[in-house]
């Protein structure tokens, strides 16, 4: 028996509200057309029109992007990986713990501390190599180092799924490792892989504070630069560019509950 | 995990049965090397050694033009402890002790407004809940700056929130509700709703709902109802959530900065400041080491209210 009394539904409808009506704001003021506060002028898609050419956008646009889909390659490597490594070898049970927690402390570690670990390694490699400036290199190396423990983690959930038969099967008929590897293991391991790469993807996207304190200062991107325009007083550009990117945000979502309904 | 570790292969050029390929242990040893060696490398000297390095420079000195000097000192724990240039005061204690309370009210909240949500969840036939899922996730991809930015615009003192404050007498005309407490509040809720909401919707979706009517049955209050039938069932995922919320809202610092300003300091805002304008890398590792270890405090606790649970 399942019940939903009309309290429940009542509260649960302002709780829908409580989350979209600051969005929805956003949606709609980024076609008012008056310049100043936030009093309706008309219907206008004119701060469409200028943030395509805003040159400041644009190319916070791309580096966004450019940090989103490095940083996503690699940490999919990386942690598929790690992932194959830690769960399809002979680890004694000590070893097991230890790199257990090495894996999930990507994970449980809050942003601001991961920043500024970051911030202090970044330096000692600067002081001790002299490579290293702040800036698109080492915005993708942060978020790298959070993203593999995803991806590792969402590959090792479809490992445990899939079971050991098929590759023993290809052993016994003479295929060598290599190629185990990459026809056999990979292929059936790929919804896991797409899985973690899209959840990389969307972590990049939405990260804020790891960019904020790895960033130089030519590498800003759209969050970093909707927050610099918040601190200086916000323009209708910035609704018509926060409203892209929900609506960017939407179809990324729904593209991966379709893809894979589990990854989360 | 079905392997037998490898110490069964005692001799190096032993040949052993791994995953239905005859292979020496050292040729294994050397993959499993590979495999991991570049995540771990990364997590290792970019996040692990840093983490670990926090106690040092915390009890190193700042040189004067921000450069970090090798000379041991306790300035800095005192400094946090109160005691300054000018005598003690209780600035960052203050901070310190905001940022726990603003973090146990948000999951407070969080967690009261969870159960509606996620009885709501469970109560959508199979077809439409999926779109419903879908919804309650959009706002958690959507990016932080942005969403918090949204509050900025509704709270406005142009928009019907304010002018409705102001026309109760609760906000003085012409003004805008943020910064404030309450602003920082309601920003810090709506980012963390779906970390609570979620866990406790799996946990409500597998509900055994004989035990939830043996209770009205049996004429229980609908408090003691929820208290004795629903709560105990669904505490798994409220400890996840409860955790996954707690963590990040003591170190949030994206929040109380737009919406709360300067009055409203929470330790991440302290620690950014160090590491931004202040660039007072030793007192900012200090306050980091304080995080860590209330953090550390926290998945401890989480980890033994999960295993009192397992063993009941």
């Amino acid at each position: 028996m399942k019940r939903c009394s009309l309290g429940v539904t009542f509260s649960s409808a302002l709780i829908f509200i409580f989350l979209y009506v600051p969005m929805l704001c956003v949606l709609v003021f980024s076609f008012n057309a008056s310049k100043m506060g936030l009093t309706w002028g008309g219907f206008s898609t004119h701060w469409y029109e200028k943030l395509i050419h805003n040159e400041m956008i644009l190319h916070a646009a791309w580096n966004t992007l450019v940090l989103a889909v490095t940083s996503t390659a690699v940490s999919t490597v990386f942690g598929t990986m790690l992932a194959i490594g830690m769960f399809r070898f002979p680890w004694s049970r000590r070893a097991v713990g230890k790199l257990n927690l090495l894996l999930h402390l990507p994970v449980v570690t809050p942003d601001i501390i991961f920043a500024v670990a970051l911030v202090i390694a970044f330096s000692v490699i600067r002081y001790l190599t002299g490579l290293f400036e702040l800036g698109m290199g080492s915005m993708i190396v942060g978020h790298v180092t959070f993203q593999t423990s995803f991806v590792a983690l969402a590959v090792k959930g479809r490992l445990e799924l899939i079971g050991h038969d098929v590759e023993e099967a290809a052993c016994d008929l003479y295929a060598g490792y290599w190629r185990v590897l990459t026809k056999v293991l990979l292929p059936m391991l790929m919804p896991g892989i797409i899985a973690g790469a899209m959840l990389a993807f969307t972590l990049s996207l939405d990260d804020f504070v790891i960019s904020f304190f790895t960033a130089g200062p030519k590498s800003t991107t759209l969050p970093l630069f909707i927050y610099a325009s918040v601190k200086r007083g916000v323009t209708p550009e910035i609704h018509a560019l926060s409203t892209i990117i929900m609506l960017a945000t939407i179809a990324a979502v729904a593209v991966m509950q379709k893809i894979a309904p589990d990854a989360r | 995990m079905e392997y037998e570790p490898l110490e069964h292969a005692k001799e190096a050029h032993e040949i052993i049965l791994h995953n239905g390929e005859m292979v020496r242990p050292s040729v294994i040893r050397a993959r499993q090397a590979v495999f991991i060696s570049p995540g771990m490398l990364t997590i290792v000297i970019l996040l692990a050694i840093p983490c670990v390095s926090l106690f040092v420079v915390a009890f190193l000195t700042r040189g004067q033009y921000g450069e970090i000097q090798f000379a041991f000192t306790l300035d800095n724990i005192k400094r946090l402890l109160g005691f300054g240039y000018f005598g003690w005061s209780a600035d960052n204690l203050v901070i310190l002790w905001r940022s726990l309370v603003v973090a146990f009210f948000t999951t407070l909240f969080c967690v009261a407004l969870s159960y509606p949500l996620a009885f709501f969840l469970a109560a959508r036939p199979a077809k439409t809940r999926i779109l419903w899922l879908t919804i309650l996730l959009i706002p958690f991809w959507t990016n932080l700056v942005i969403r918090t930015y949204a509050w900025l615009l509704v709270f406005d003192s142009e928009m019907p929130f304010a002018k409705i404050l102001s026309w109760m007498g609760l906000l003085e005309a012409g003004t805008s509700v943020y910064p404030s407490q309450f602003a920082v509040y309601v920003g810090m809720v709506s980012v963390f709703l779906p970390f609570v909401a979620l866990p406790v919707y799996t946990a409500v979706e597998k509900l055994d709902w004989s035990i939830v009517e043996a209770a009205v049955d049996l004429y229980s209050s609908r408090w003691r109802v929820f208290r004795h039938a629903i709560l105990p069932q669904t505490m798994p995922g409220l400890s996840v959530g409860i955790t996954l919320t707690f963590i990040p809202a003591m170190g949030m610092f994206v929040v109380p900065d737009m919406l709360g300003g300067a009055r409203y300091m929470l330790i991440g805002n302290l620690i950014q400041q160090q590491f931004g304008t202040s660039r007072d890398w030793p007192f900012g590792a200090a306050l980091s080491l304080v995080l860590m270890i209330l953090t550390l405090g926290a998945l401890i606790a989480a980890g033994k209210s999960a295993k009192k649970k397992g063993k009941a």
